[in-house]
């Protein structure tokens, strides 16, 4: 084990993986001088072909990915920042997300794509979203949100051994958080949450960028005698449904922490599932933190305001427990 | 014929095929047309008639290997470049013997091990797919082509002007066809759209032709210099073929349209330039086929179609799971 940073366990994942399949190729705007340091020193090491710098085209890179992938490569396309996604979104909802059907499994698409989110930083609205609900709705991709550097280099490398198109979204301004990372080769599969604190009174699914905030959320529940049980849910397609009734079998109780607008976010997926799977073990309603129905604002007060926070979660969690 | 077939040293060998491939196409689509108003198919067409002279004469260049892309009016890019008959009207009839096991349907019939990368309901969607197969193409080190098939519609949109520039910028083996056929969808493209489309693809100062594309001869001459050029290193192409959509731009429309959106006068007019009556005449004008030869051409073809038409009815149904199991590779959606 070495502390990693989280942008350099996915820097790591990006090197071992593309050292071990001449298939991998990457390419995007600035990946060459990498301006969030993931892609940094992969020009250097695998050559001009396999690392591209690209115009700015987000339309035609997605469709270049599926085009790129149809003739038998593994593509990785990093779009910088997620908001970016949608100026590319044809490509990904008409066509790598449904070529796989459309072809009657004729095609595979293993294209990965790389994008930072979220908000916190007074970046502004087009670069601060959390499209991960877009996503999710699409039926034909994979998204896959780490939280830590550990998780972060497992994910990766799974996600860039398989074969369907998959989001793999970077938690936006955590790129220099630290922790432990093993050293040998490991994947961690997708579809399985992670229990980071066993609890008897409430379950906090948290999704990304929020797992954080949940983990912060903890001293102040332990001091009003709540026992939370915190989940870093790691994959949101595939969804480990039975990993979180589980959970909420035990607690009877469900927050779920989603940096996604509330409307139609994978926070009220999340309790829809429990409520439609689980609902005789709940004891109280599933409650969702999320950003309100708004844009981010610019002004760190204001944005402050709309993203969720541990002293959000955590009242959140004692009014389920009556506390 | 504006174009003379001396011009490229054309044999019998060469011509013939061009011939029998557009008949092909054109009695497909004669007969899915037959079939659609007999309500036979369970969705809409949209037909390649009149622009046959387009995609054979391309794709008589290619090679399995290597790729295009095609739109919404996909059939008969599909059978030129070599797709077979019986499964695509098996897919448009929506049956598991279909191309695509009856999951796409007439709009996204593909043929992967043909390189037919699939026809889109989304024009301009395949100029992008074409850009990133060309890359490949470099990556592999390899003499094959990419070729976008797309219409005077997509030419409208965005995708056009990025691809032109990743393609010129990294010298892909990438050709782009753009049928003009004078409408996008119901509109006709003078009122849709500015300046002449090949002039766009001149900005990027890349190879460009301007040609008839009713004269097989003219386009299979354009496609077989740019893709040769394509082949060697020479980077992307771009033609501009002016033909004429002779069917609507869906075989539904006359259900649900309030008013026509053209003169028949004008269909007549184009009638009268049918790429296959065009190229006919010429065969026999230069001595190359007699009547009894066309005829049994045609005889041939016909078989062909019908074999292909019935083995379509009498598939079995898609399975109705099966969207469950493809949608992911070794994942259930």
């Amino acid at each position: 084990m070495a502390k990693k940073r989280y942008i350099q366990a996915i820097n790591d994942a990006l090197t071992e993986e593309m050292a071990r399949d001449p298939k991998i190729i990457l390419f995007g705007e600035d990946v060459e001088i990498s301006m969030f340091g993931d892609t940094l020193g992969l020009l250097e090491r695998f050559g001009p072909g396999r690392i591209r710098n690209t115009p700015i085209c987000e339309a035609t890179l997605t469709g270049m990915a599926v085009g790129a992938a149809a003739s038998g490569y593994r593509v990785v396309l990093h779009m910088m920042f997620s908001n970016f996604i949608y100026t590319g979104f044809d490509a990904i909802a008409n066509q790598m997300a449904k070529l796989r059907l459309m072809t009657g499994g004729q095609m595979s698409m293993p294209i990965t794509i790389l994008a930072g989110y979220g908000g916190g930083r007074s970046s502004a609205a087009q670069h601060s979203d959390t499209p991960h609900p877009l996503l999710m709705n699409l039926g034909g991709v994979n998204v896959v949100v780490p939280a830590s550097p550990a998780d972060a280099k497992g994910l990766l490398k799974t996600v860039l051994r398989g074969k369907n198109p998959t989001f793999f979204l970077e938690a936006g301004g955590r790129g220099a958080e630290t922790a432990e990372v093993p050293d040998e080769d490991y994947t961690i599969p997708l579809g399985k949450v992670s229990v980071l604190r066993p609890g008897r009174d409430v379950t906090v699914v948290a999704i990304g960028t929020m797992v954080k905030h949940a983990l912060a959320a903890i001293p102040e529940l332990e001091a009003k005698g709540i026992d939370p049980e915190v989940i870093d849910i790691r994959t949101l397609v595939p969804l480990d449904e039975d990993g979180i009734i589980a959970s909420v079998q035990k607690t009877g109780r469900l927050v779920v922490v989603d940096e996604a607008r509330d409307r139609c976010s994978a926070a009220s997926h999340i309790c829809a599932v429990v409520a439609d799977k689980a609902f005789s073990a709940l004891k109280a309603p599933p409650k969702r933190v999320t950003v309100p129905n708004v844009a981010m604002p610019y002004a760190p007060a204001s944005e402050k305001n709309v993203l969720p926070n541990p002293a959000k979660i955590a009242a959140a969690a004692a009014a389920l427990v009556g506390r | 014929m504006k174009t003379d077939a001396r011009n490229f040293a054309a044999t019998k060998e060469v011509l013939v095929p061009l011939l029998r491939q557009m008949l092909l196409v054109r009695r497909v689509e004669e007969r899915l047309s037959a079939d659609f108003h007999a309500g036979k198919l369970p969705g809409g067409v949209h037909l390649y008639i009149g622009q046959e002279a387009v995609a054979v004469g391309v794709c008589a260049h290619l090679r399995d290997s290597d790729t295009i892309t095609s739109t919404h009016r996909g059939h008969g890019h599909f059978i030129a470049k070599g797709g077979s008959p019986r499964a695509m009207m098996a897919e448009i009839w929506g049956k598991r013997s279909g191309i695509c096991r009856g999951m796409g349907g007439s709009m996204h019939v593909a043929d992967v091990s043909k390189g037919i990368l699939g026809a889109n309901g989304i024009v301009a969607a395949g100029l992008a797919i074409t850009c990133g197969a060309a890359y490949a193409v470099t990556l592999d080190r390899s003499d094959r082509v990419a070729v976008a098939f797309f219409g005077d519609g997509a030419a409208n949109q965005g995708t056009l002007m990025e691809t032109l520039n990743v393609a010129t910028l990294w010298n892909l083996p990438m050709i782009f066809v753009c049928e003009n056929n004078r409408f996008s969808e119901f509109s006709p493209t003078s009122t849709v759209t500015a300046g002449d489309i090949v002039d766009r693809a001149r900005a990027f100062k890349i190879p460009c032709a301007s040609v008839d594309g009713n004269d097989v001869l003219a386009v299979h001459g354009a496609a077989g210099a740019a893709i040769e050029r394509a082949r060697k290193g020479g980077g992307p192409s771009f033609i501009e073929a002016h033909t004429y959509r002779l069917h609507g731009h869906l075989e539904a429309e006359k259900s649900f349209l309030k008013s026509a959106y053209r003169e028949s006068a004008e269909v007549e007019e184009w009638r009268g330039r049918d790429p296959i009556a065009l190229f006919k005449t010429y065969l026999r004008g230069e001595g190359i086929l007699d009547e009894r030869e066309v005829d049994a051409l045609e005889r041939e073809i016909a078989a062909i179609v019908e074999d292909a038409a019935q083995f379509a009815e009498a598939g079995e149904p898609a399975d109705p799971n099966l969207v469950f199991e493809v949608m992911f590779h070794e994942q259930r959606a």
